[in-house]
């Protein structure tokens, strides 16, 4: 037999995503982070002055707080050398025309006016640290649904904000949400009244073009009783040479019997931080749905937290997590149950190649309200190399009675066998292998949106082209 | 005359430093029905393995032809798409891939055609219906949660609809009770036919009985040690491997 030469292909096709646009950015905060920065973006984003006092003692907390001890390191990350607030030469705009022509083109190639066309309720684009685009189907508007940037929000709906914003995640809950808090910029708000059903998705889009810049927007949707809404958000940014942050803040509010359904698929460029922090807080009968899809970023810490709050409340997670050559992917779920009857259902996949490193962590906590909890944990992780790595970290910790918790891990590699198989079928072992990763993920796949899906079918696809057995 | 399917002359072969066939012959003609008796750990499932390309065993010499074509530069999937099929003894799970989508995607790779779902679909149904296999189960992952017989009868199912020129069937009754036998030997005896041949290893004369048997080999110590008719399945049957060995010791 002859020894078999192998080429692999380290990275996915990452072209479209790395075309950056010159920066015209008509303002930017001095790097680092001090309270003039603060001052100075809460005076531009003509704030009441109880969001900027919210700034400041977000700030105080941001410097009293350590850097986290556990998870991948941050020690690449400086925060003197990051830009928390870029405003783009555009003014928010309800017209898709008046978008500048150079953010316009951005978002064409990424197929975002595209999908709002044949698929979505609404849309919504930042870029930078600014929402450019936001629009909304005149019908929901009339339902009363709102959808709008964060700044408008605070604007025009300040008594809601004031009620929820940032009090599920709060600024001393650790230090990228203290800083969160003191230079948000930019992200959605979304409020469905109750029992309206938003039929189509909403959309939101974050594009980071700036170098060295963070982006830190706040994510507020409020489900009131009985509603539902499908969101889904997808964030890009292309490679620069210097680190990116990103930490922004997701607060998703499921009323009695309401559902939401969380979709993100973050495909940052390889030299960000992503620090991203969302919790939802769900009630008697409530169901969150969460779809997340990792596939970007060099850091990665992601761990969408349910807290259910009311009887029979209920979360679905979702999770796909794919670590290529030089990205440390630390994601997973967290769910707390509180109330009696809570049942919570995690599954998730993760992909490592190329010396990529992949972790699950989770953390389910039953407390002594939430008696007859129910959780079942399912992860499973696909090395596709020997230089990879992969991980499972979960943690339980249960106080409730009669709880009913399963938890079901799964490390391990392509088999031989598997693919003498599918050869033996027919099928060439390019193929067999894309097969077995397609298949590994399919579960996931089947519930992501079906433009990502695709998506994500390309990156697998692209990921295992050139290797040639 | 016979037309020459599978020629294997003199092959030595086995995995890293240990060999298990040493020295085989064996023939099969178009249209014909062999089948390979041996003790365990006589070489019979590396036989197999080794005949569809499986990368883990090595050939050290001697010459496997398929149509008078050499085969020994040939991957596993080549030989699949010349007319190569192994039933597997343990067929593989495979999540996430559906039964329909797998022997779909195998159809297409062999034929080179687009297979078109709608005709495919109804083959798949009846094929299926034949087999007592429930329809759901083509939406099912790929032997996930399938019992012993029912992946099996999924190995079975593939034969049938892929239509190989050769079918190497190992131990495609062992574990099954009487009536999944049953299933499965007239699945055989369906696909077979005068322009296709089978190769089959057995512990179990019934899955036979549906067959006209046309040769049996004995395959011992990694060689092939004694050929007949079918007659020497009974003889076997009756006197175990033993007598043959000490016949092949009093020889030398």
């Amino acid at each position: 037999m002859t020894e078999k030469k192998k080429t692999y292909i380290e990275d996915i096709e990452r072209t479209l995503y790395d075309i950056k646009d010159e920066d015209r950015s008509v303002y930017k905060a001095h790097s680092g982070l001090t309270e003039d920065v603060v001052r100075d973006i809460s005076t531009r984003k003509h704030e009441p002055q109880w969001m900027l006092d919210f700034r400041l003692k977000s700030l105080e907390v941001y410097n009293s707080l350590e850097l986290p001890t556990w998870g991948p390191s941050l020690e690449e990350l400086h925060m003197d050398d990051i830009v928390t607030y870029v405003q783009p030469d555009a003014k928010m705009t309800g017209s898709w025309e008046e978008v500048p022509e150079d953010i316009k083109d951005t978002f064409d190639r990424l197929g975002i006016p595209e999908a709002e066309k044949t698929s979505l309720g609404g849309v919504g684009a930042q870029y930078d640290s600014e929402v450019v685009y936001h629009s909304i189907q005149e019908d929901m508007v009339k339902q009363g649904v709102i959808y709008t940037d964060m700044e408008t929000a605070v604007r025009e709906h300040e008594e809601i904000v004031k009620e929820y914003f940032m009090t599920l995640v709060p600024p001393k809950d650790h230090k990228f949400a203290a800083l969160h808090g003191a230079v948000w910029s930019g992200g959605s708000f979304v409020y469905v009244p109750a029992g309206v059903h938003v039929e189509m998705p909403l959309q939101s889009y974050f594009r980071l073009n700036a170098a060295g810049a963070g982006q830190f927007e706040h994510t507020l949707i409020i489900v009131e009783p009985g509603a539902s809404l499908h969101f889904i958000e997808g964030c890009s940014a292309p490679k620069h040479n210097v680190t990116n942050l990103h930490a922004g803040c997701v607060e998703l509010f499921v009323k009695d019997g309401a559902r939401l359904r969380y979709s993100t698929i973050e495909n940052w460029s390889r030299n960000m931080m992503n620090l991203n922090t969302k919790r939802a807080l769900v009630e008697k009968d409530g169901i969150i749905e969460w779809v997340s899809g990792s596939f970007g970023s060099h850091i990665s810490c992601l761990y969408p937290c349910s807290v259910l709050h009311g009887e029979n409340a209920r979360c679905e997670f979702t999770g796909v997590t794919f670590a290529s050559k030089g990205q440390n992917l630390d994601t997973g779920a967290s769910v707390i149950h509180a109330a009696p009857h809570t049942s919570a259902n995690i599954n998730t996949r993760t992909i490592s190649k190329a010396g990529g490193m992949a972790t699950y962590r989770s953390a389910v906590k039953v407390t002594k309200n939430a008696p007859f909890a129910k959780c079942s944990v399912n992860c499973e992780s696909l090395m596709l190399d020997n230089l990879s790595r992969s991980d499972t970290l979960p943690v339980m910790d249960i106080e409730g009675d009669e709880a009913d918790i399963g938890h079901e891990a799964k490390i391990g590699r392509i088999s031989d066998e598997a693919i003498f198989y599918l050869t033996s079928r027919g099928i060439d072992e390019e193929e067999a292998r894309a097969m077995i990763v397609r298949g590994f993920v399919e579960p996931i796949a089947k519930e992501l949106p079906l433009e990502y899906a695709l998506e994500m079918n390309n990156l697998v696809n692209i990921e295992l082209e050139g290797t040639i057995g | 005359m016979a037309e020459k399917l599978l020629e294997i002359k003199d092959l030595h072969a086995g995995v890293e430093d240990k060999e298990i066939l040493k020295g085989l012959n064996l023939s099969v003609n178009k249209g014909e029905v062999h089948v390979i008796l041996g003790p365990n750990g006589s070489g019979k499932s590396t036989l197999m393995n080794i005949i569809m390309g499986h990368p883990k065993y090595q050939i050290t010499s001697g010459t496997m032809e398929f149509e008078g074509e050499d085969m020994s530069g040939l991957k596993t999937f080549e030989r699949a798409r010349k007319g190569l099929f192994l039933s597997f003894q343990t067929p593989e799970e495979i999540p996430g891939i559906t039964v329909e989508n797998m022997i779909r995607t195998a159809k297409q790779t062999i034929t080179g055609d687009k297979v078109k779902l709608v005709p495919f679909r109804k083959e798949l149904k009846a094929q299926m219906q034949e087999l007592k296999m429930k329809p759901e189960y083509a939406q099912r992952y790929m032997n996930v949660g399938f019992s012993g017989g029912e992946k099996k009868r999924n190995e079975i199912l593939q034969l049938l609809m892929l239509q190989p020129k050769l079918a190497l069937l190992d131990e495609t009754d062992s574990g099954l009770d009487v009536d999944a036998v049953q299933i499965v030997s007239e699945g055989v005896a369906k696909f077979h036919n005068a322009d296709n041949s089978c190769l089959i290893i057995t512990h179990n004369t019934r899955i036979l009985e549906k067959l006209k048997v046309d040769k049996v080999h004995v395959l011992m110590n990694g060689q092939i040690v004694e050929e007949g008719g079918a007659e020497l399945i009974e003889d076997i049957n009756s006197r175990g491997f033993t007598h043959i060995l000490d016949a092949q010791n009093e020889a030398k």
